[in-house]
């Protein structure tokens, strides 16, 4: 019975995790990305907290010297305040670049902003814009270019 | 494609997580150095806490790295983000809003300062109370949003925070033991004034920790209303 409830409690965390991963890869918003990270470390972090759990056990700190109790282990919670301060500072990085890339090109979809990004790169380096699946090369029996890269939008 | 290879690989982690954690003795984790560390921990630093002893005497100088990364994060920060701007072309907040930012900066003021003293004794510590401090002086900035903070003050108790943390590291180590070792009288276990130079680290922490994070979070505000 004991264990059955751990294991609830293990897949709950291992759970978190994976939905934190899984938004970090199929997510197409920047903002969303962020927060997936956040899942992930929270799942993260349970995981270890759990570790580290013991029956009928009290946080380890000494109310009493007199008497004696049994703690939980206090090793895995000093690594996970240090991964949350750790995850506060990658959060508030990955939120600065964000800001950044909504400031200068205005959109916070992935694929808009990596098509705008390559753009830019083009126009600097002045050379003629590189073949991408919106932009097939030339020489194919095509529509006009605009109507090609509006289908090709579409059929993403 | 992609996402088909990543929905195997987060299949596969599962499984190995799964099969790991269901093999692990939920409730019984063999506790080899958490037992040394609880028999011990009360006489060798002192903290009621043991979880404070742990960040700061057995593994202090882990605790330096996190606090460089810390630091490192709110400087990448700055840096991409460039100086704050001033004026704001937002009306002010409400005269509720306003007296209720007013009200609650002194207490949380209190409470953050409560937190980060009492570290070594009651669950809490550096970098909680230093986010409660972060949060008592950047509620002023969302009730007035043409206010900034002033960032070379900030700067300045951040590097002297950092830096009295690692004065009090080499102070240890030239006394004759390691690098941020627990120093000075231990006192009585469960005292404010115990277990030797865990509260002065653990208040350099805090201001180091307040200050970056207020800095960083007017940083992002400000620069989120030029945004939009």
């Amino acid at each position: 019975m004991t264990t059955s409830i751990g294991f609830i409690f293990f897949i709950g965390a291992i759970g978190l995790g994976a939905i934190g991963i899984a938004g970090i890869v199929l997510a197409n918003h920047l903002f969303r990305l962020v927060l997936a990270l956040a899942i992930a470390e929270a799942g993260a972090n349970l995981l270890l907290i759990l570790a580290g759990y013991r029956w009928d056990a009290v946080a380890p700190i000494v109310s009493d010297p007199a008497v004696v109790q049994t703690m939980v282990d206090p090793v895995p919670q000093a690594m996970v305040l240090t991964a949350i301060v750790i995850g506060v500072g990658v959060q508030a990085l990955a939120l600065t670049l964000v800001i950044r890339i909504r400031q200068r090109y205005g959109t916070l979809d992935m694929q808009e902003a990596r098509q705008r990004m390559q753009d830019d790169l083009d126009a600097a380096a002045g050379i003629t814009p590189s073949r991408s699946r919106e932009r097939p090369a030339g020489g194919r029996p095509l529509p006009a270019p605009a109507a090609a890269v509006e289908a090709g939008v579409q059929h993403d | 494609m992609r996402s088909l290879a990543t929905l195997l690989f987060l299949g596969g982690l599962i499984f190995l997580l799964t099969v790991l954690t269901g093999n692990l003795p939920f409730g019984n984790p063999p506790m080899l150095v958490g037992d040394a560390i609880q028999k011990g921990a009360a006489d060798e630093v002192g903290a009621a806490n043991f979880v404070t002893a742990v960040v700061l005497a057995y593994r202090g100088l882990d605790t330096l790295g996190e606090l460089s990364i810390l630091f490192a994060a709110a400087t990448a920060g700055g840096l991409v983000l460039g100086a704050a701007h001033g004026g704001s072309h937002q009306r002010p907040a409400g005269f509720i809003l306003r007296a209720g930012a007013d009200l609650l900066f002194p207490l949380l003021l209190v409470v953050g300062l409560y937190i980060v003293m009492h570290g070594h004794l009651t669950p809490g510590g550096g970098f909680q109370g230093g986010v409660v401090l972060a949060a008592a002086f950047f509620l002023p900035l969302l009730a007035r949003p043409g206010e900034t903070l002033s960032h070379p003050w900030l700067s300045l108790v951040e590097g002297l925070a950092g830096t009295a943390f690692i004065v009090v590291g080499l102070i240890a180590l030239f006394q004759g033991h390691g690098f941020l070792a627990p120093m000075f009288d231990k006192g009585t276990l469960g005292e404010l004034v115990s277990s030797g130079s865990l509260p002065v680290l653990y208040l350099a922490v805090g201001l180091k920790v307040g200050s970056e994070l207020a800095s960083l979070l007017s940083r992002l505000a400000s620069d989120d209303e030029v945004a939009s």
